[in-house]
């Protein structure tokens, strides 16, 4: 087996069978066996040196669910302990077959992760109550713009663009959005106006960085500050002066729907969010069709991995990049309008806060796949989402500590459980004609 | 399809890379450019696929003048092109790669790939090339990639087919097996270009030869020309193809390598258990289709992988587990195969590059500080020595051909006094000129007492230098033979087969 992981290919759906995350022989081997069993002994530690006593309540319902569901109560010491013996267990599964050669399964680390979770939430929530649809369903909202930039980013570098002004995609669509809806009274209209906004970030760094070969990465990052300057300067001087007119937009509100609403747990958590994460559904599932089944995204593959070869059978490699690059801004500034517009009503001065970065980190973690990174966001916007449920409920690890959290998911996500991952062969190589 | 190609100029900056070339391609022929690198060969063929734009001329298909603004133009009027370096999508699949840009969808643009498997099969069947349409294409060996190339072609019905130096990654059985397809193609009556250098294929398949030299039409010559003949239109004069060498001089057992082993960072053997030795005095040419260890060997001798086992005794010096720095030292000479990648500094001048192994210590180094005098000196001393054709010793790596920067590395690597020489393939992509001028170093070399071993891809040039060869297969030796050992021997043995009879020698 080679350490180098296959991308997926058109059969697989997108969401290939991971065959190679983890390497049979060498240092990535040891990674998740390693990395399991430092996790285990955190837990285990945290247990032995602060255990309380008393019971933990999941609350499994949400007000005005159709079928409430009971909640469940535990003993919060021994679910914890019991939680830390199967984190051993699959530890020694993946000792087990790190030392015997064989593939790590995708089942360990996923199992592991809800062992883990349970045992630590139980215990972090003593004599308290978790209400799974809100830890769940916030995260999902809190990963909107996420999941929105990672798509804008995973387009691109499939491309070969590589979008490091998600950011910038992010901030300029969610001023957009706010003016737009506030002038016209509609959000709706804020959310075209925020794609528009991201697609022209997109199009200057397309005339850089596709027309004239200039660093991918540098007009990124000035893309980004540029656009937090200009964001800044617009917001004092024209509206903070006429907040009511310019800066007071329609928020969207939360629209549940019908049936698919109802379903316990699952309802309320995927399907009583705003029409923008009705949205992002359609968006991720149509980006994953088209990159991998339609002949669009045949050639926006080819012109990533190897430019030279898609001229020579006749793609136009930079009016594809173009193209690319302005639909990957248009859905990254789509993701801005949810800072504007659900999150709170209004523009404030960078108030992305870096959610581009995360975005970036998602796309890696994701190996430019839509799926995955999709995924990778989701995990990005509950361990955000975690921080705060954690602190509202006053649980006994630091409020600092716990605002690191998110940041602390990513790093070891991109740094430690990726594996090694390859990116597209041309991404961040711009394309010349003789 | 009847091509003429009529007058035309392709300049780059003040280069003139074509020169008014003319030229006529008859259907159901096989036409073959002969040329040297850098003659203009593959310019003239790009801009035919329209991949540049020619200065001055015009391209005609069957009478009519084409104007072609990109390949998909120079596609649709029927001309398709095999390429040099493979325009493959690595991680794509047969199918995906044949359809790419002539891709037939259903619904909203969905991917047709029923279609594209079966267009594969149909064709790979009609020609007999055994392909499998769902493989990916990186999983391939170069020479069943080459056949996907064609099926491209194919599968987009062209009239023209080019074949841009398609035998310079194949096996010797592959490039018979490619001149077989290219016959059968012209039986069907296709009209096809053959560009290339080497004379023994052009000899073995042309129907009309144009020798192109220095961007210019030389002549015509009939495919009953002599070797000679041939090699002499190309390079301008007459050309010595055979190494003159006398017998070898043998000395003492100088590089003594047992049970080498060199495992890639993916945990696979590159180099799987080499026993071998070569005398003082003796070339030991290492035979095989690139990719079977062969890079890794020479890193290993140079301490250039990381993890290697075994044995490397160079005049009873054990030299695994040392430092490349300390190999140099002693006294080990490198010709690297990539001179562009690992032997030259493309940034530096000719002066600076010939002093990169020497880049600690005397003569050039005094006290951390550089000693320009000398060598400006040596540099001068060396240019003239060794043929470099540069405006001066300050004249850029870069800015030089790829004949003189190899003599520049030649001269680097044989101005120090060596217990051993390494030489990754000496001549990739260098004129016949140089070939010639660097061979003779090489044998120069021998004669004065030095072991040495020469990688090759190209089987002439093993047997022209060798003493004794060795055939490298997936890192393991498949025998090592004496040099008068005919070439389909050594052809079969390099995809894997050990001949019965064989013995091998020891020297």
């Amino acid at each position: 087996m080679s350490t180098v992981t296959a991308q997926p290919t058109p059969d697989s759906g997108g969401l290939a069978p991971d065959t190679a995350v983890t390497p049979t022989r060498g240092a990535g081997a040891r990674k998740l066996p390693i990395a399991l069993g430092v996790l285990t002994a955190l837990l285990a530690g945290i247990l032995l040196r602060s255990s309380h006593a008393g019971d933990t309540t999941f609350q499994l319902a949400a007000e005005s669910d159709f079928v409430t569901l009971p909640d469940i109560v535990v003993p919060s010491g021994p679910t914890a302990w019991v939680m830390v013996v199967i984190c051993l267990a699959l530890t020694a599964e993946a000792v087990r077959r790190m030392l015997a050669h064989l593939r790590q399964p995708g089942w360990i680390p996923i199992a592991f992760a809800i062992a883990w979770m349970t045992g630590f939430l139980s215990w972090a929530a003593a004599d308290g109550r978790i209400r799974l649809v809100s830890l769940l369903g916030g995260a999902v909202a809190l990963a909107i713009p996420l999941v929105f930039g990672a798509l804008g980013g995973v387009l691109g570098e499939r491309a070969g663009v590589v979008n490091i002004a998600i950011e910038g995609q992010l901030l300029l669509g969610a001023f957009a959005a706010a003016i737009t809806a506030s002038s016209t009274g509609s959000p709706w209209a804020g959310l075209v106006a925020a794609a528009v906004a991201g697609a022209l970030v997109a199009l200057i760094l397309g005339l850089f960085a596709i027309t004239y070969f200039v660093d991918q990465v540098i007009v990124g990052v000035v893309l980004n500050v540029l656009v937090v300057g200009l964001t800044n300067f617009m917001f004092r001087q024209v509206l903070t002066p006429n907040a009511e007119t310019l800066n007071s937009p329609e928020r969207l509100r939360a629209f549940p729907i019908p049936i698919l609403g109802d379903i316990p747990l699952i309802g309320p958590i995927l399907f009583r969010q705003t029409p923008l994460v009705y949205v992002l559904y359609a968006v991720v599932a149509l980006v994953a069709y088209a990159l991998y089944r339609t002949r669009w995204g045949l050639r926006v593959r080819a012109v990533g991995e190897h430019p030279k070869a898609a001229d020579t059978v006749g793609i136009k490699v930079n009016r594809t990049r173009y193209r690319t690059i302005l639909l990957a801004g248009a859905i990254a500034g789509l993701g801005g309008a949810y800072f504007s517009l659900v999150s709170v009503a209004g523009f404030n001065r960078e108030m992305t806060g870096g959610a581009g970065y995360i975005a970036l980190a998602a796309v890696i973690f994701g190996k430019w796949d839509p799926i995955r990174a999709t995924l990778a966001a989701l995990l990005f916007g509950f361990a955000t989402n975690l921080q705060g449920v954690l602190s509202a409920i006053g649980s006994p690890v630091p409020s600092q500590f716990m605002l690191m959290l998110p940041y602390l998911v990513t790093i070891f996500a991109v740094a430690g459980l990726v594996g090694r991952s390859r990116p597209p062969a041309a991404d961040g190589v711009p394309y010349r004609q003789q | 399809m009847r091509l003429v190609l009529r007058g035309i100029t392709k300049r780059f900056g003040s280069v003139v890379a074509n020169d008014s070339i003319s030229l006529t391609v008859e259907p159901g022929e096989i036409h073959c450019l002969l040329g040297e690198n850098g003659a203009g060969k593959s310019t003239l063929m790009n801009v035919l696929y329209g991949l540049y734009k020619a200065d001055e001329g015009e391209i005609e298909l069957d009478g009519q003048v084409q104007h072609f603004t990109g390949p998909g133009d120079a596609m649709a009027a029927g001309i398709g092109m095999v390429h040099q370096h493979f325009m493959l999508i690595p991680v794509f699949t047969v199918a995906e790669n044949v359809m790419l840009g002539n891709e037939s969808t259903g619904f909203a643009g969905a991917l047709d790939v029923d279609a594209a498997r079966e267009r594969v099969t149909e064709i790979s069947d009609r020609f007999g090339f055994h392909v499998n349409p769902d493989a990916l294409v990186e999983d391939l060996p170069v020479g069943v990639q080459q056949r996907v190339e064609i099926i491209k072609v194919l599968s987009r019905d062209a009239e023209l087919l080019v074949f841009d130096e398609p035998t310079a990654v194949l096996t010797p059985q592959e490039t018979d097996e490619l001149m077989e397809i290219m016959r059968q193609l012209k039986e069907a009556g296709k009209a096809i270009v053959f560009i290339t250098h080497k004379l023994r294929e052009v000899r073995a398949v042309a129907d009309r030869i144009t020798v192109i030299r220095l961007g210019k039409v030389v002549g015509e010559a009939e495919p009953t020309a002599s070797n000679a003949e041939l090699a002499s239109m190309m390079v301008g004069r007459p050309v010595e193809l055979v190494v003159h060498k006398g017998e070898p001089k043998l000395g003492a057992d100088a590089l003594v390598v047992k049970d080498l082993r060199v495992t890639d960072l993916a945990g696979h053997a590159q180099v799987d258990g080499l026993t071998f030795t070569i005398r003082a005095g003796e070339v030991l040419c290492v035979a095989g289709v690139q990719g079977n260890g062969q890079t890794e060997l020479t890193e290993a001798l140079l301490g250039l992988q990381d993890d290697v086992s075994g044995s490397i005794k160079l005049d009873g010096l054990e030299l695994v587990g040392r430092s490349t720095r300390e190999i140099l030292d002693a006294g080990v000479g490198f010709i690297p195969e990539d001179r562009q990648v690992d032997g030259l500094v493309p940034g530096f001048t000719i002066a600076e590059n010939l002093m990169l192994n020497r880049s600690f210590k005397s003569p050039f180094v005094k006290n951390g500080s550089l000693r320009l005098g000398a060598l400006r000196e040596f540099a001068q001393k060396k240019l003239k020595e060794y043929d470099v054709r540069a405006r001066d010793i300050d004249s850029l790596a870069a800015n030089l051909s790829g004949g003189n920067q190899q003599k520049v590395v030649v001269a680097r690597e044989l101005s120090r006094d060596l217990r051993l020489l390494v030489a990754a393939q000496p001549t990739r992509g260098v004129d016949v000129g140089s070939i010639e001028f660097i061979h003779k170093q090489i044998v120069a070399t021998r004669d004065s007492g030095i072991p040495v071993l020469v990688v090759s891809t190209e089987l002439d040039e093993v047997v022209a230098l060798a003493d004794r060869i060795m055939v490298l297969y997936r890192g393991r030796v498949v025998g090592i033979v004496p040099a008068d050992t005919p070439r389909e021997t050594l052809g079969l043995m390099m995809t894997g087969e050990r001949p019965k009879d064989l013995k091998d020698v020891v020297a």
